[in-house]
């Protein structure tokens, strides 16, 4: 029976890639995604983990080492943060377009300038469109729970993509929590080994990452995009076995009293937990309003966010990332374009808020509700307004 | 590949677009980058070979009657055999169609 510890959201994660059994781990220390790793290279340099630990000289050559350990058929972790995720960005995609399905934490982290080392969702969005699948977590225990369906869901031979967990930078990382760990049988029964169908192998030469002319480029891409959708497939598979051989459940859009709510506001990651708190208090009062916490951001669940907001009058999103000169909150635009065609819809109101480690308290996400629901009576000229910004 | 390129569709493609197949880049058609061709004048040709020796691509090859040709499947039509050439028997001219 696994035991409930307090432990930092940092160390958990790290010991659940020793519980998964990684081979691979080759990662550059950022912060706030240090003691992942720096756990990791603890558990390896005293033998409790058997694996090969590479320490890089940056995250590009992070993620490439990645790669090839991921091409020989080793199971493969690392971990970033801000920064360090965008000096890796063009292998992101190499990793993702040869299938190649390597774990990834990401730290959620504002990005420079100015330097902020504090969280929010600016690095996630600038890797959006990357191929890989991303998950966002909201606690300790999501975050160890995502870590070990992340393997499962990667190596899946359907599947064979690289999957991202995102959790935000101390807000969670550095939080010491309660957390059920699992056995390691548990885990052992959960995730099958890793085969990869055509690895790196001198006796028998396999080509990857060739070049492709225009005449076959389309046919690769179009490939990927098939692929990727359908791991949703996979995931929801993985989240119902590890429901029930584990009893905590996950789906790609999750939903907080919002059955009969007229009111919802949408948020992602750790923020969500302080956001239901707000609900519960509005509840008590009597308002009509809900939560509705977007956990798989790709593939993007279009099904399922229609679902989720369709009876509703105002979806109130809340970002934490800004895209600059453009629709404003990343997240909002793409639910905007989910619900464009929808016959019935509720009014979209997009909040920019929690940049660079800014809290948005209990208090701030009533705030962002009444102002909201205020927008969206009123109309605003504005694409977006900046919750809490000093004027 | 079993099939030409132009006929793969995304379907036919391995895991990652993994190339299963040792030595295929001999499929792949470089001769339509070009826009010029080299002309061989057999009049001139003293059959010395510095044609062969200096072509990039590997693409001249020697006939039976021991002249010099380029395989225009792969000839990029770079004219460095026409600058080489001793006696300027190779000639560059204009692809039109």
């Amino acid at each position: 029976m696994a035991k409930r510890i307090g432990i930092e959201v940092s160390l958990a994660i790290a010991d659940a890639a020793k519980l998964a059994d990684v081979d691979v781990v080759a990662a550059y220390p950022i912060t706030p995604q240090t003691h992942i790793v720096e756990h990791l290279a603890e558990l390896v340099a005293n033998g409790e983990l058997d694996a090969q630990y590479i320490p890089v000289e940056s995250e590009h050559s992070a993620m490439s080492a990645c790669l090839g350990a991921s091409a020989v058929g080793a199971r493969t972790f690392t971990a970033t943060a801000g920064q360090g995720l965008e000096l890796m960005h063009e292998v992101l995609y190499v990793a993702s377009s040869m299938r190649l399905p390597v774990v990834m934490t990401v730290v959620n982290r504002a990005l420079s300038a100015p330097l902020s080392v504090w969280g929010d969702h600016s690095d996630v969005m600038a890797v959006r469109d990357t191929g890989w699948i991303q998950i966002f977590v909201e606690n300790g225990q999501e975050a160890i729970d995502n870590v070990l369906c992340a393997f499962r869901i990667a190596e899946d031979e359907k599947v064979l993509l690289p999957v991202m967990v995102h959790l935000d930078g101390f807000h969670l990382s550095h939080m010491i929590e309660p957390i059920y760990m699992p056995e390691q049988s548990e885990v052992d029964q959960f995730i099958p080994p890793y085969k990869y169908p055509l690895p790196l192998n001198p006796d028998k030469p396999v080509t990857m990452g060739a070049f492709a002319p225009p005449i076959i480029y389309s046919e690769t891409k179009m490939a990927q995009e098939i692929n990727l959708r359908a791991s949703k497939k996979v995931i929801l598979q993985c989240w119902s076995e590890f429901g029930s051989r584990f009893k905590r459940h996950y789906s790609p859009v999750e939903s907080y009293h919002s059955e009969d709510a007229k009111v919802l506001l949408l948020t992602m990651g750790s923020f969500s937990e302080t956001a239901m708190t707000t609900i519960d208090r509005m509840r008590k009062e009597g308002r009509e309003v809900g939560l509705i916490k977007l956990r798989l951001w790709r593939p993007f669940p279009f099904k399922e966010i229609r679902q989720a907001v369709k009876d509703a009058e105002v979806l109130i999103v809340l970002d934490r990332a800004l895209s600059f000169g453009g629709p404003g909150g990343p997240v909002c635009s793409e639910i905007k374009a989910a619900l464009y065609n929808e016959d019935k819809k509720p009014k979209v109101v997009s909040f920019v808020g929690g940049l660079g480690g800014r809290d948005i308290t209990a208090d701030g996400f009533e705030e962002i509700i009444n102002r909201g629901i205020e927008i969206s009576q009123t109309g605003s000229e504005q694409e977006f307004e900046m919750f809490g910004v000093r004027e | 590949m079993t099939k030409p390129e132009s006929e793969i569709t995304w379907k036919d493609l391995e895991i990652g677009s993994i190339v299963i197949e040792p030595g295929n880049a001999n499929q792949y058609r470089t001769g339509d980058w070009r826009s010029q061709r080299p002309i061989f004048n057999s009049n001139k040709c003293i059959k010395c070979g510095i044609c062969q020796l200096f072509c990039p691509e590997g693409c001249v090859e020697q006939n039976a009657e021991g002249y010099f040709e380029a395989n225009l499947f792969y000839c990029k039509g770079c004219g460095i055999c026409a600058r080489e050439c001793w006696t300027q028997a190779i000639t560059m001219v204009d692809e039109e169609e």
